[in-house]
């Protein structure tokens, strides 16, 4: 038997769907029209009324919002409602320049819930199961999404957030954890510290729903090797709600945006025109029933590609595939773009953590790519010879892959910064 | 005749070496040799101790990369060419040094030399040929 958390939503017709998406789109517009004088103006100089906006064939004449408007706007310019109406603030990491605040009304939160829900729903959770939350607690989306959908699919809810490796194996082999939520390099790192105290046996997970930062399908099989579960994908943004925009199915064949409350688009990151459902593009979001903080037309800057075909899970919502990279996360090395997505895949089949950490200089006027890699019990030795061999292999293999020289360096196990459980996977010191 | 050598992974950063004879003296652990191979960007230190299972297993739990490796310790007389010998008997015959280094001892007219060697079958027997043997673990007093 198939399960939903939803079925009526997540198995509707598409002229359903449609229609939903028609009217939605339709109030949300005149909404934002009367709410935020922002993105008004952004209306008003483009010539675009709520008049014009009579269905999605209508979206693509609504301005877009980026990043920089979110800077500019900070931190109430782009609310919807008064801040009386608010109930919740979730922020970002901040990792990649000002922090971004979200605002959220109770129903904000609730179908920001519903979506958490219809994923866990979707990797087979039921109330029989417990949901050991590893995503941060606080202002990061991670903790607060999944937390509140596991409350509503009914499942026991181990809010331990990340962090404590000891406590977190504890709990897991003493109240049986069945699926564990949290970023695929803190699951990474939880799946070696199972295996250096040997147990394995005593931990009896099925499911894992990852997101919150790019991994590769290596990693999502050494993953599910070596926590012995089913590994499912997640995305989401803080601008958008948080995870749970999209989820995994037991298909596995991208993921199914909720489009009862986002509208996506697939864009040119070059010229911002709407490119044909199939196409590579970057990802563009129209929030259609989040009333706090209703983005329309937010650019992602992830680049991935958008398919309608039927799935095989019964769902009838839109899938993307994973993110295969973000149009402002490439980088630019010597005129050669590298996707960090490039090196984890190099180190994961040289038998290295795809925990690593990318640093980028420039000296002399010649761009410099570092790759920080953590040394294994399985690639060390008492012979330096052995160890410089296999470092000199994995340079030959990265500079196959990525067409230019990378400087390795080993470093000792687990000493690779992370934040709020995200590993700081580029650093770029180069003064441009 | 193998005495158990610990390897651990070295960062190049300082303080690293301090750190891991620091640990090794808060748990009472002696230290009775050690050497190190380096590049520029890390190292390997080996270290051979009076108790190898209970240094591993303390090193491990700080977090460090470990392995164990067997070798062989030969003790030769403590004067001019008393090691010049044994490695021309070596270069005589088709065993390898890996790498090798000296053991701290308090045996007057005796010092003991650690090798890795390419075969320590080969070797041991080679030992034997010409009347000598590797020093037993009991004989140096380690466990």
């Amino acid at each position: 038997m198939r399960n939903y958390y939803q079925p009526e939503i997540e198995t509707a017709s598409r002229e359903q769907i449609r229609q939903w998406q028609d009217e939605r789109l339709v109030q949300q517009v005149q909404h934002v029209w009367d709410n935020v004088p922002y993105y008004r103006a952004k209306m008003e100089e483009k010539g675009v009324t709520p008049a014009d906006i009579k269905s999605v064939d209508d979206l693509h004449k609504l301005p877009f919002l980026t990043k920089a408007d979110l800077r500019d706007a900070y931190p109430y310019g782009l609310m919807g409602v008064p801040v009386e109406e608010c109930v919740r603030i979730q922020s970002t990491s901040g990792t990649t320049g000002k922090r971004v605040v979200a605002f959220y009304t109770q129903g904000d939160i609730d179908l920001w819930e519903d979506c958490c829900a219809r994923a866990i729903v979707a990797v087979g959770g039921t109330k029989e199961d417990v949901c050991h939350v590893s995503y941060g607690y606080g202002l990061f989306t991670g903790g607060a999404g999944l937390h509140g959908g596991s409350h509503k699919v009914g499942c026991l809810t181990l809010p331990m957030s990340s962090g404590n490796t000891d406590r977190q194996l504890q709990f897991m082999e003493d109240l049986g954890s069945t699926i564990i939520c949290c970023t695929p390099s803190y699951a990474a790192y939880l799946a070696e510290s199972i295996h250096e105290r040997g147990l394995q046996d005593k931990i009896h997970l099925k499911a894992g729903i990852f997101g919150a930062e790019a991994w590769s399908e290596n990693m999502r099989r050494d993953i599910e090797q070596k926590l012995g579960l089913k590994a499912y994908d997640i995305y989401g943004l803080t601008e958008i709600s948080g995870p749970g925009v999209s989820f995994e199915c037991e298909a596995q064949t991208g993921m199914h945006i909720n489009e009862d409350h986002f509208i996506a688009e697939i864009i040119d990151p070059d010229t911002g025109e709407v490119l044909p459902e199939g196409s590579k593009g970057e990802l563009v979001f129209t929030c259609i029933t989040k009333k706090a903080f209703p983005l329309l037309r937010y650019r992602t800057r992830d680049i991935c590609v958008l398919s309608r075909e039927a799935c095989p899970c019964g769902r009838t919502h839109v899938k993307m595939t994973k993110p295969m990279g973000r149009s402002d996360d490439m980088l630019i090395i010597r005129g050669v773009n590298v996707f960090p997505s490039q090196i984890e895949t190099v180190l994961l089949q040289q038998g290295y953590p795809a925990n690593y950490q990318i640093i980028v200089d420039r000296v002399n006027n010649s761009d410099t790519l570092e790759v920080l890699v953590e040394m294994t019990p399985d690639n060390f030795s008492d012979s330096l010879g052995d160890i410089t061999a296999k470092e000199k292999l994995l340079v030959a293999e990265l500079k196959s892959m990525l067409g230019l020289h990378a400087k390795v360096k080993l470093v000792a196990p687990k000493t690779i910064t992370r934040s709020e459980g995200k590993a700081v996977r580029i650093i770029d010191n180069r003064k441009i | 005749m193998s005495i158990k050598q610990i390897s651990v992974f070295l960062e190049n950063k300082t303080g690293q070496i301090a750190e891991i004879t620091a640990l090794l003296a808060e748990n009472n652990i002696d230290l009775r040799a050690i050497s190190i191979a380096e590049t520029s960007d890390y190292g390997v230190l080996r270290i051979i101790t009076d108790d190898a299972d209970r240094s591993a297993a303390i090193l491990l739990e700080a977090g460090n990369i470990v392995s164990m490796t067997p070798v062989t310790v030969v003790a030769v007389e403590d004067k001019p060419a008393g090691l010049s010998g044994l490695l021309s008997i070596i270069a005589r015959s088709d065993i390898s040094i890996d790498y090798m280094y000296s053991l701290f001892t308090k045996h007057e007219g005796t010092a003991y030399m650690v090798f890795r060697v390419s075969s320590g079958g080969k070797f041991a027997n080679l030992l034997k040929e010409h009347g000598m043997k590797g020093v037993t673990a009991e004989e140096l007093g380690l466990k």
